[in-house]
């Protein structure tokens, strides 16, 4: 039997989610950042998928006998807009970061191997 | 046109920081330089004349939302709850105006120095106020949404105003987690409009009671994840440990201006928690009534141990913010008209005296010499008597000493939650609060003024003008609210009213679809005709 449609982008998001919050608990920036960045990937098909998930249904109002809900792709454009902002403002901080204190941690410890800075 | 002026007033503080700060990001920053002196003036001065109309408009605001006039203003004239509105009652008016009050002196000791140790200090500044104004005015969530980033990510480079090892270490932690908090808040309003068909605050309020049976349950799981979100950016325990480190890091401005931004995380709880998932909400009212009150005694303990615990003055300031944030959501957490006319009143006291505080321990910990801001004997400051009394008046209201508005805004609190289940405990956790912070901060200020060290050296020159007018005006700002205690208790009382009153509120947002029996959204069902 197939599994639904709604089966697997639900354990799709769910699957990303899990692997964006394992990268955000990670000790170094770089994988924090990808964390969050999945993770907001998660959300935006989360939103998407909440305006229900249709099948041959007219993207906007017209003729067809069903209308997908146009709402949350309209949230879901804003949110990648903010999403893409503030992941390049994280970048560009977690760069700055690892300048000043000479590691990529993210407590700014530094590292045992190097011996510290 | 002065008519046409007046209609457009509950969206000029959201543009004209807008217009501001895109004005001074065309003149210009380049960082230090002797060539660049005259564009910081320029823009300090566009930044304050900017900020003085924006007092001005919110005086304004204020004064026509306490005749009981809800302003409705439709974006592009959309009507609601189709478009985005903007609705200003007394209570946004009121954190309008608190925004205005806050920033101006703020801009006046950052043009006195701060504003120079870092590129387009102004700017920001104006982004942060836009921001502020705009999820104060909005009546939509995912605009709510919308503004919370603006002010956010003004607040992340603000945050770092300055830079420094110690504020890029805590700055990579406060953005991290605040983007976090982002993701969740936009899951929290996708499974409301998934459940509602709407994110209207007014349309919310109506379709909210209508959601029953297993929905009711994904609801009311939407709404506690809206929770975690605003009870992160409010400091509510268990999500406040990040305040201090944050805010004590921070610039003094900075940190002063933060003072109101922890009051949105506040007042995004009162709208959704307090208001929408209120009495009325059918299957889902009273949702947090068992959360809120036992968090907010909690925070208000950890903050006054924070304050005992304190090691140095920047540090003390914040942790009296997470205890007087438990206060005020003390009070909205006991749901009743007297207590939310109380939390309006405290918060307005306290977020002026901790904004005042912060730029307070700052002049004072720069006449220190080189032992500055933390908590141990040094040679005695430049202006004792000046300070001390500055201090000593701050830190009276704080602890809620009469006749100071901090006083008056726990009297009101305590009287309200005469009758509660948990008028005891509310009781106690005040007093002992009160009584704690009082010793932390006696032993702070015997510390600072008292306890000094002959044998170091001084030469410590005395706090200049601006700087010290800067942070008389949030004192005495604060101390007025005790001289207008009662025109001023009746505004919260009559905001607290206003509030509880869904049925003004719906009809002015949703008076052509009929009010509370405005029935034009529900969970998209994709059918064409029929149902929509």
């Amino acid at each position: 039997m197939m599994p639904s449609m709604e089966f697997l982008v639900a354990t799709g998001i769910g699957w990303v989610t899990v692997c964006g919050i394992w990268l955000m608990l990670r000790g170094r920036t770089f994988p924090v950042v990808l964390g969050l960045t999945v993770l907001g990937y998660a959300v935006n098909v989360f939103i998407f998928a909440m305006g229900r998930l249709w099948s041959n249904a007219q993207p906007i109002v017209g003729n067809g006998p069903q209308i997908a809900d146009p709402l949350p792709q309209a949230l879901v454009l804003t949110a990648i807009v903010i999403g893409f902002a503030t992941t390049g403002f994280v970048i560009e901080l977690a760069l700055r970061s690892r300048h000043e204190s000479g590691t990529d941690h993210v407590d700014g410890r530094p590292d045992p191997q190097e011996g510290g800075t | 046109m002065s008519m046409s002026l007046i209609d457009q007033l509950p969206v000029l503080p959201v543009l004209l920081p807008a217009a501001t700060a895109v004005l001074l990001l065309l003149i210009g920053d380049h960082g230090g330089g002797e060539h660049n002196l005259r564009r910081q003036t320029l823009s300090g001065r566009v930044a304050i004349g900017s900020a003085l109309l924006g007092l001005i408009i919110a005086i304004q605001l204020f004064l026509q939302a306490g005749d009981g006039m809800l302003m409705v203003y439709r974006m592009g004239e959309w009507p609601a709850p189709f478009g985005i509105v903007l609705v200003v009652d007394r209570l946004s008016a009121v954190m309008v105006l608190l925004t205005s009050l806050v920033a101006l002196p703020v801009l006046l000791y950052a043009s006195g120095g701060w504003a120079g140790h870092g590129r387009y200090f102004y700017a920001l500044f104006q982004f942060q106020l836009m921001g502020l104004n705009g999820a104060f005015v909005t009546g939509d969530l995912f605009n709510l949404f919308v503004f919370f980033e603006v002010l956010l990510i003004a607040s992340y480079v603000l945050m770092l105003h300055g830079l420094g090892r110690e504020r890029l270490r805590v700055g990579v932690h406060y953005v991290v987690l605040n983007l976090s908090a982002s993701a969740l808040f936009l899951i929290g309003l996708a499974l409301l409009y998934a459940l509602t068909g709407t994110l209207n605050m007014a349309d919310l309020a109506v379709r909210v009671p209508l959601v029953t049976g297993p929905d009711a349950v994904v609801l009311q799981v939407a709404a506690l994840l809206l929770l975690v979100v605003f009870g992160f950016k409010a400091a509510l325990a268990p999500l406040s440990v990040w305040l201090p480190a944050t805010y004590a890091a921070a610039s003094a401005p900075v940190a002063a201006l933060f003072a109101i931004m922890t009051k949105v995380g506040v007042y995004a709880i009162w709208r959704v928690h307090g208001v929408i998932f209120g009495a009325d909400a059918g299957a889902s009212a009273m949702l947090v009534e068992p959360l809120l009150l036992p968090l907010a005694v909690l925070t208000s303990a950890i903050g006054v141990l924070g304050v005992l615990a304190a090691q140095t003055l920047p540090r003390l300031v914040a942790w009296l913010t997470v205890a007087s944030v438990g206060t005020i959501l003390m009070a909205i957490g006991l749901f009743g008209a007297q207590a939310w006319s109380a939390a309006l009143y405290y918060l307005a006291h306290s977020t002026l005296t901790v904004a005042g505080l912060f730029l307070l321990v700052e002049l004072v910990a720069a006449q220190r010499g080189e032992v500055g801001s933390r908590i141990e004997p040094a040679s005695p400051v430049a202006q004792p008597t000046m300070l001390g009394l500055m201090l000593l008046l701050a830190a009276a209201s704080s602890v809620g000493l009469p006749p100071l508005p901090g006083f008056i805004g726990k009297l009101m609190l305590l009287q309200a939650s005469g009758g509660h289940a948990h008028a005891t405990m509310v009781w106690t956790v005040v007093l002992l609060a009160g009584f704690l912070s009082l010793l932390g901060l006696a032993r702070a200020g015997s510390t600072l003024f008292w306890h000094v060290r002959s044998d170091m050296p001084s030469g410590a020159s005395g706090a200049s003008a601006p700087l010290v007018t800067a942070t008389g005006f949030l004192l005495a700002a604060s101390v007025a609210m005790s001289i207008f205690a009662g025109p001023l208790q009746r505004y919260s009382e009559a905001a607290a009213e206003q509030l509880r009153d869904r049925k003004a509120y719906a009809d002015a947002v949703l008076g052509e679809q009929g009010g509370l029996d405005a029935r034009t959204t529900r969970p998209y069902t994709g059918q064409s005709g029929g149902s929509r």
